[in-house]
């Protein structure tokens, strides 16, 4: 079976068409970069420190009474909702001052205080301190996994080529973190977990067109390096779809099973493999060629002129 | 040949992790020494006595663990072990795999569940480093103190901001101080006032750096041994950072009184009452509600960390603390005894709580120390290391018993963070989670066999192995699984086929080019193999970062996924290479099912 016929020849890369795609690509990217700054992220306690509940009720929950309990005991600030089934009931607190062991007591009292027996699910107390150290860790490591995968490319390929893997890997983590921003989806440590999941991702795909280009300048010899790029990933095209279609397959399977509590992660995962399919396509290797990227840049020195013959 | 020799070592590992497990009792020796095979017969046999024969019963790490049928047999035979061992060993309830006898004495274990999986507590406690060298210092100036007071120097000593200063009131002391100080300790900065009779004594940031370490891996071990007293299995106790502990109870459902043990700072103090109040140092202390308040002397004779060990009782029906000190403390407790008999002495029982108060989005933290005399005596007769104390309600004598037992902390902890996960969302998540890799896995593998055909299949086979591997892998290492671990997996799933995608269509590419089958499945394996590499190794890079820079839940998706890079470039590229070549090799092929 095949998903596309044998050789496409679509031209991704054409002058016009590279670019309305980085039109489109810097058009997200700025929308993302704008709604993260203005309307900001809906972090997570993970991150912003304060209290959470997972409450199990043996049955539908009354949301309204327990938000007024809540109320009465002193928690006006409580968010009150459900978390995948009725009966499952998510409560989030501010950061509380005082003994944090009188707190959980009283919390407990008022979610019982309608004589419902519940299952304490969940409780997190996360102080905002801890919460600061997440997000400055999380934000550390998305940096640091850039420059490394920056230095990995550079060695394997070029500079030109790292800067484009590097460009498309920064395109998916805006655009993804933007599409949490736009949504207001609940913004916890495994959706930084995800993005950083997702880089690893769209970077293998990055590469795989890199290592396709790379052999197909020295193959191609005579062709500009955009046609070249072009019948690359034409050739990369079916490989491209059917992982992205194999891993979304499964993303979903997680998505529908896997319960709320791992759902963000999945979002983030299926967005930013979606996005980073698009950005291996368009981005890198469209920045790749607004640097002025060819054969040349590859070329590696020869070093012993005797091993060329054994060269195939 | 060495793929399948791979393959049955993996599936050998993996095997544990069939068998499910059972409630168990786990018996844990009170001061840490192995128990022998004639101790678990001992054990055995009480439990049998109360007409429960358990389903077995194995030394690990020297522990005995008595596996049973049921939680009501379980629950009868902890109570019966701790009727009769509880003052030796500490004994709590747990779950055990339950391996035949031949899969355990391979050393074989199933992969470790963390604690979203098996419910908990998770605590991350952070250690009050100041206090910890405020306390240092004080010991410093009362040392001091004495030495120059035992040399018959006059003077006086006082600590302020982590600074002792030591005024003389002759110049020609100075010298004879300088070497007391020395000798006393021959490390700390001693720097000379303006004056010629006064000297400042500081510790050296390497002395401060020592006293840090020292606290923590002090408070480490305490928790241990709280941790243990209580009686959780596998409870974990941890260093993060350079002023953080974890700690980790898995099973425990209700963190209150857990959390009251963990984070107590409750100790005591012996000091003399200071009857004229004219004592450098003296001050007042405040009683308890129906005991009188007094000014007790600055020396201590005694302190909670030089109690080794404590037990809680009655003494003339009152709640007591029975208690022995270690051979200083004891020589001290002699010594200010045998001159002070008639005199008074006080118990000084003291807390260090931490509450916190927000203010304009501010949140600052507020240490509150309570120090309470609990009881005021006479000292009728000469004791040295055994005693015993009053003044408490039965449930404060327990509790501070328990405390010294366990050793008291050297700096106070605060709680930074607190997770619970009950037992019931733990089971959720692990049958979410399986369902789900399930699904992934029974998609993928449609997929693959109606898109590749025979190499589909092929391909499949090797995803089920990497998953046998992953299994292998996570038991091996003993790293805890997660639900983002989980996740990982799921994931690996989604990507370990990519590998085979790239083979296959390469070898589509290259029969379309004209290649001969077997030359096409050559260089389909041989050309696509930069490619692969490549591409692992970035994700790796990902992964490995999250390693890294994650903690708890990120860290076990971070496992999982680089275990099945790796385990999956094995599978993918060798382990579908000896496949093919097994079916389609030393054979004329006319075409190839790709």
């Amino acid at each position: 079976m095949r998903l596309i016929k044998h050789k496409t020849t679509i031209n991704f890369l054409g002058k016009t068409r590279r670019k309305i795609a980085l039109a489109i690509s810097l058009l997200v990217v700025v929308v993302s970069l704008v709604e993260v700054a203005t309307r900001g992220l809906e972090f997570g306690i993970d991150f912003t420190g304060g209290i959470l509940l997972e409450v199990g009720y043996s049955q539908a929950a009354d949301l309204e009474s327990i938000r007024g309990n809540l109320a009465d005991a002193g928690f006006s600030d409580a968010q009150v909702q459900l978390f995948g089934a009725e009966t499952d009931v998510l409560v989030r607190l501010a950061p509380q001052d005082g003994n944090a062991q009188e707190i959980r007591n009283r919390l407990q009292a008022t979610l019982t205080a309608g004589g419902d027996s519940i299952d304490l699910r969940r409780v997190e107390f996360v102080s905002p301190q801890v919460g600061e150290e997440l997000a400055e860790q999380g934000g550390l490591a998305m940096i640091f996994t850039l420059l490394m995968i920056f230095a990995y490319v550079m060695f394997r390929f070029q500079w030109k080529f790292a800067l484009g893997a590097v460009a498309a890997l920064a395109h998916d983590v805006i655009v993804t973190i933007g599409f949490f921003a736009i949504f207001r989806l609940p913004f916890d440590l495994t959706v930084v977990a995800a993005v950083l999941a997702v880089i690893g991702y769209s970077l293998n795909d990055t590469v795989v067109a890199f290592d396709r280009i790379r052999e197909n300048f020295f193959k191609l010899r005579g062709i500009s390096a955009e046609d070249s790029m072009n019948t690359s990933i034409n050739e990369m095209l079916a490989r491209t779809l059917i992982t992205g279609v194999t891993t979304l397959l499964v993303l979903t399977a997680l998505l529908v099973f896997g319960g709320e509590s791992i759902a963000p992660f999945s979002i983030a995962l299926i967005v930013g493999i979606i996005v980073g399919t698009y950005s291996s396509i368009y981005t890198a290797s469209a920045t790749a060629l607004l640097l002025g990227v060819n054969a040349q840049d590859l070329l590696e020195p020869v070093k012993d002129p005797d091993l060329i013959d054994d060269l195939p | 040949m060495l793929v399948l020799v791979f393959l049955l070592t993996g599936l050998l590992l993996a095997l544990p992790n069939v068998y499910g497990t059972a409630p168990a009792v786990q018996i844990v020796d009170g001061d840490g020494i192995a128990f022998t095979e004639e101790r678990v017969e001992d054990f055995v046999r009480t439990v049998e006595n109360g007409g429960i024969s358990p389903e077995a019963a194995y030394l690990v790490d020297g522990r005995v663990v008595i596996r049973l049928a049921s939680i009501a047999e379980q629950q009868q035979a902890e109570a019966r072990l701790r009727d009769q061992y509880a003052r030796v060993a500490s004994i709590a309830m747990t779950q055990a795999p339950k391996l035949p006898d031949w899969v355990r004495n391979l050393g074989l274990n199933p992969m470790s569940l963390g604690l979203d999986l098996r419910g908990g507590v998770y605590v991350l406690l952070e250690v009050d480093m100041e206090t910890a060298i405020e306390s240092r210092m004080a010991a410093y100036q009362q040392d001091f103190d004495e030495r120059l007071r035992d040399a018959r120097i006059r003077h006086r000593v006082d600590l302020v901001d982590n600074q002792i200063t030591i005024r003389l009131t002759k110049v020609e002391d100075t010298e004879t101080a300088r070497t007391i100080i020395r000798d006393a300790d021959p490390d700390v900065l001693i720097a000379d006032g303006t004056d010629g009779k006064s000297l400042f004594v500081r510790m050296t940031d390497v002395q401060v750096k020592a006293r840090q370490d020292f606290a923590i891996e002090q408070n480490i071990t305490t928790l241990r041994n709280r941790v243990n007293e209580l009686g959780v299995a596998e409870a974990l106790v941890q260093r993060q950072g350079t002023d953080r502990i974890v700690v980790q109870l898995p099973g425990v459902q209700d963190p209150t009184r857990l959390n009251e043990i963990i984070t107590a700072t409750a100790t005591i103090e012996f000091r003399l009452v200071d009857l004229a109040g004219d004592q450098p140092g003296t001050r007042e202390y405040r009683g308890r509600p129906g005991i009188q308040s007094q000014k007790l002397r600055r020396d201590v004779i005694a302190s909670g960390d030089q109690i080794v060990n404590a037990e809680s009782g009655f003494s003339e029906g009152q709640p007591a603390v029975f208690i022995n000190l270690d051979s200083a403390g004891g020589e001290r407790m002699l010594a200010t005894t045998r001159d002070n008999v008639g005199k008074p002495m006080s118990t000084v029982f003291i807390e260090t709580k931490r509450e916190s108060v927000t203010r304009n989005g501010v949140t600052e933290y507020h240490k509150i120390k309570t120090e309470e005399i609990i009881n005021t005596a006479t000292i009728r007769g000469v004791f040295k290391d055994r005693f015993q104390t009053t003044g408490l309600n039965p449930a404060e004598a327990r509790d501070l018993a328990l405390l010294l037992r366990a050793g008291a902390l050297a700096a106070p902890v605060y709680k930074v963070d607190e997770r619970t996960i009950g037992p019931n969302l733990g089971q959720d998540n692990i049958d979410r989670g399986f369902r789900a890799v399930q699904i992934g896995f029974l998609a993928v593998i449609v997929f693959m066999a109606v898109y590749y055909r025979w190499f589909g299949m092929i391909a499949n086979i090797a995803l089920l192995s990497n998953l046998v591997f992953i299994a292998a892998l996570l038991s091996l290492l003993q790293a805890s699984l997660t639900l983002p671990g989980i996740a990982g997996i799921v994931l690996t799933v989604g990507m370990a086929v990519d590998a085979n995608v790239l083979i296959f269509e390469r070898i589509r590419e290259e029969l379309a080019a004209g290649s001969t089958p077997q030359i096409a499945i050559h260089s389909g394996y041989e050309k696509a193999l930069s490619s692969i590499a490549d591409a692992n190794i970035t994700t790796l890079i990902a992964a490995i970062v999250l390693f890294a820079f994650g903690t708890g839940p990120i860290k076990g998706f971070a496992i999982t996924l680089s275990l099945g890079i790796i385990t999956s470039m094995f599978t993918a590229i060798v382990g579908t290479r000896s496949i093919v070549n097994l079916v389609f090799g030393g054979r004329k092929l006319t075409s190839v099912p790709v």
